[in-house]
């Protein structure tokens, strides 16, 4: 009955196509020609078309090593999240607890908590008079404190805190959908409990494992705060490249140059996800 | 008993996942009562001293007040664009409906650093310095998805056949919103606001491009203090934020819950 108005779709629409077409299709145009602009020594940017800024990153190690780290640290980030995400998200979807909404809730609620105040306390937690050093130390296992602040592995820890929800969701839902009967169903055919994990319920959850891991890796690898404050000039990735570049050195057509690289690695992955598997799942577990 | 010991360790291990989730903000609250000038371990004794500094701190109250006044009206004004294209992207059918939706959803995709960049140098371009009107314009783009999954979910649960009825009863298109759809609606408006003001108050990467040195917000601030040391005052400020964060949307649940038994 309402579909016949066609015009009226558009005019709801109107105003949320209007802001995201003139603050982020056009803005993200900008960048794209700006990558190819030229800035002069006096500091001026110039128009021109020409690959010199995209030359500039491939010229040494330098910079694809960043972008190599990236692609990295976000694998990292992805393996993580699955293996501290998997079994919590299982134990929500079989749990008979009165209390399952709560605890669900419960794990979501850190997600509301600032995530620079997560992020920097883990210095608190891993500092050299931080929390883990301060139990070894009063335990006499270590005479030193231990040095496990601003590397990679820190940078992980806040990173992980961050994507962690994501990953739980997307699994979690992927596992609710699961036809309650097939379990018992493989058990009565003779599957032992482990059996009927690995041939049933594992495979059926993977649409939500890909999901996840899809939101984890481009969530990671667009990430500027947790190398900022957990890692060190070591650990620096893309997006606090393209930082640097752009308020640090006001070079504004090499930061869009490393913004484009940036957002192509995302974009490839993302469309090859979508080309095979689809990505209408991602949001499926959000609402 | 095999069965038995397997869940008691899946348990266990999703016990152990909620420590490390909780575990650093559980630390910023305590480390904020901590009276020495290292934020550290030991502790020794317990004061209110840097909850005391942070409320004569000027520019942490300046700070709050635009993360306040920002995130407020990054709520507001994306629901009220939000709200009308979940709507569209619901209840109608139309060519090149899925593109739409997927761009509109594109920003959670986007690293912020991009987003921050593009909007720069767009603003660049108009040779407009950077205002608050930016801060609210970019935090509106970054919230804008969230409220769009929000709402949609909301309304795909919502029959159409109470609309319909509307409808045949004779009220118009308007008025069938105003009375059946919008209070249905309430939660997930809620919901929306909810969401879009905590993205925008906890924001740090976009803002930091976009912030001047008179529209800094909290994190922001939090963010620059981080580059001298990590002070007990940034965790007491830490742990404000915290209880104000958790509190919010625990509240506005009870609300709706409470606001909700009241119309049945």
């Amino acid at each position: 009955m309402m579909q016949e108005k066609s015009w009226r779709p558009w005019a709801l629409l109107s105003p949320a196509l209007t802001a995201v077409f003139f603050f982020l299709v056009v803005p993200t145009l900008f960048v794209i020609v700006y990558s190819f602009w030229l800035r002069a020594p006096t500091g001026q940017d110039i128009p021109a078309f020409q690959f010199g800024n995209y030359a500039k990153f491939f010229a040494d190690m330098f910079y694809p090593s960043l972008l190599l780290r990236t692609i990295r640290v976000a694998l990292e980030a992805v393996a993580l999240s699955l293996l501290m995400g998997y079994i919590p998200a299982y134990f929500f979807a079989k749990t008979e607890s009165r209390h399952k909404n709560m605890l669900i809730i419960l794990i979501l609620l850190p997600f509301w908590v600032s995530f620079i105040i997560r992020a920097m306390s883990w210095i608190n937690i891993l500092g050299d008079t931080g929390l883990i050093n301060f139990i070894l130390l009063k335990l006499h296992l270590i005479s030193a404190p231990l040095s496990m602040l601003y590397n990679e592995g820190s940078v992980l820890m806040g990173l992980v805190q961050f994507l962690l929800p994501f990953m739980i969701l997307n699994i979690y839902v992927s596992l609710e959908g699961i036809d309650k009967n097939l379990v018992p169903a493989a058990k009565s055919l003779g599957c032992t409990e482990w059996q009927a994990f690995k041939e049933v319920t594992l495979p059926l959850s993977l649409p939500g494992v890909s999901a996840g891991s899809l939101l984890v890796f481009v969530l990671a690898a667009g990430t500027y705060l947790p190398p900022m404050i957990l890692g060190g000039p070591q650990n620096m990735m893309m997006a606090n490249m393209v930082f640097k570049r752009v308020i640090g050195t006001l070079d504004w057509p090499f930061g869009s140059a490393i913004s484009v690289i940036l957002l192509g690695l995302i974009g490839l992955i993302v469309y090859a996800y979508n080309r095979y598997l689809g990505i209408s799942q991602i949001f499926k577990s959000m609402q | 008993m095999l069965k038995i010991k397997g869940w008691s360790l899946i348990r266990f291990y999703t016990i152990l996942v909620y420590i490390w989730m909780f575990a650093p903000i559980a630390v910023v609250i305590i480390l904020s009562f901590n009276p020495q000038q290292f934020g550290t371990f030991p502790m020794e004794g317990f004061s209110f001293k840097w909850y005391g500094d942070l409320f004569h701190n000027r520019t942490i109250i300046m700070a709050f007040k635009n993360s306040m006044i920002l995130g407020s009206l990054t709520a507001i004004l994306t629901t009220a664009i939000g709200i009308p294209a979940a709507m569209a992207f619901i209840r109608y059918e139309f060519p090149g409906k899925n593109t739409l939706n997927t761009l509109l959803l594109a920003p959670i995709m986007i690293p912020e650093v991009v987003l921050g960049v593009s909007l720069l140098l767009f603003l660049r371009w108009l040779q407009q310095p950077k205002s608050f009107l930016l801060l609210l314009i970019g935090h509106c783009v970054l919230t804008l998805p969230y409220v769009l999954l929000v709402v949609q979910a909301r309304l795909v649960s919502i029959k159409r056949s109470y609309e319909e009825a509307s409808l045949t009863l004779g009220a118009g298109p308007f008025q069938t919103f105003k009375e059946v759809t919008l209070p249905l609606l309430t939660p997930a408006i809620m919901a929306g606001m909810l969401f879009s003001f905590s993205i925008s108050f906890d924001d740090v990467t976009a803002t930091l491009f976009w912030a001047t040195a008179q529209s800094q917000t909290v994190p922001v601030k939090i963010f620059a203090m981080l580059r001298n040391n990590i002070s007990p005052e940034i965790n007491a400020l830490g742990a404000v934020m915290i209880v104000l964060t958790i509190s919010i949307p625990l509240l506005a649940g009870y609300l709706a819950r409470r606001f909700s038994r009241r119309l049945e």
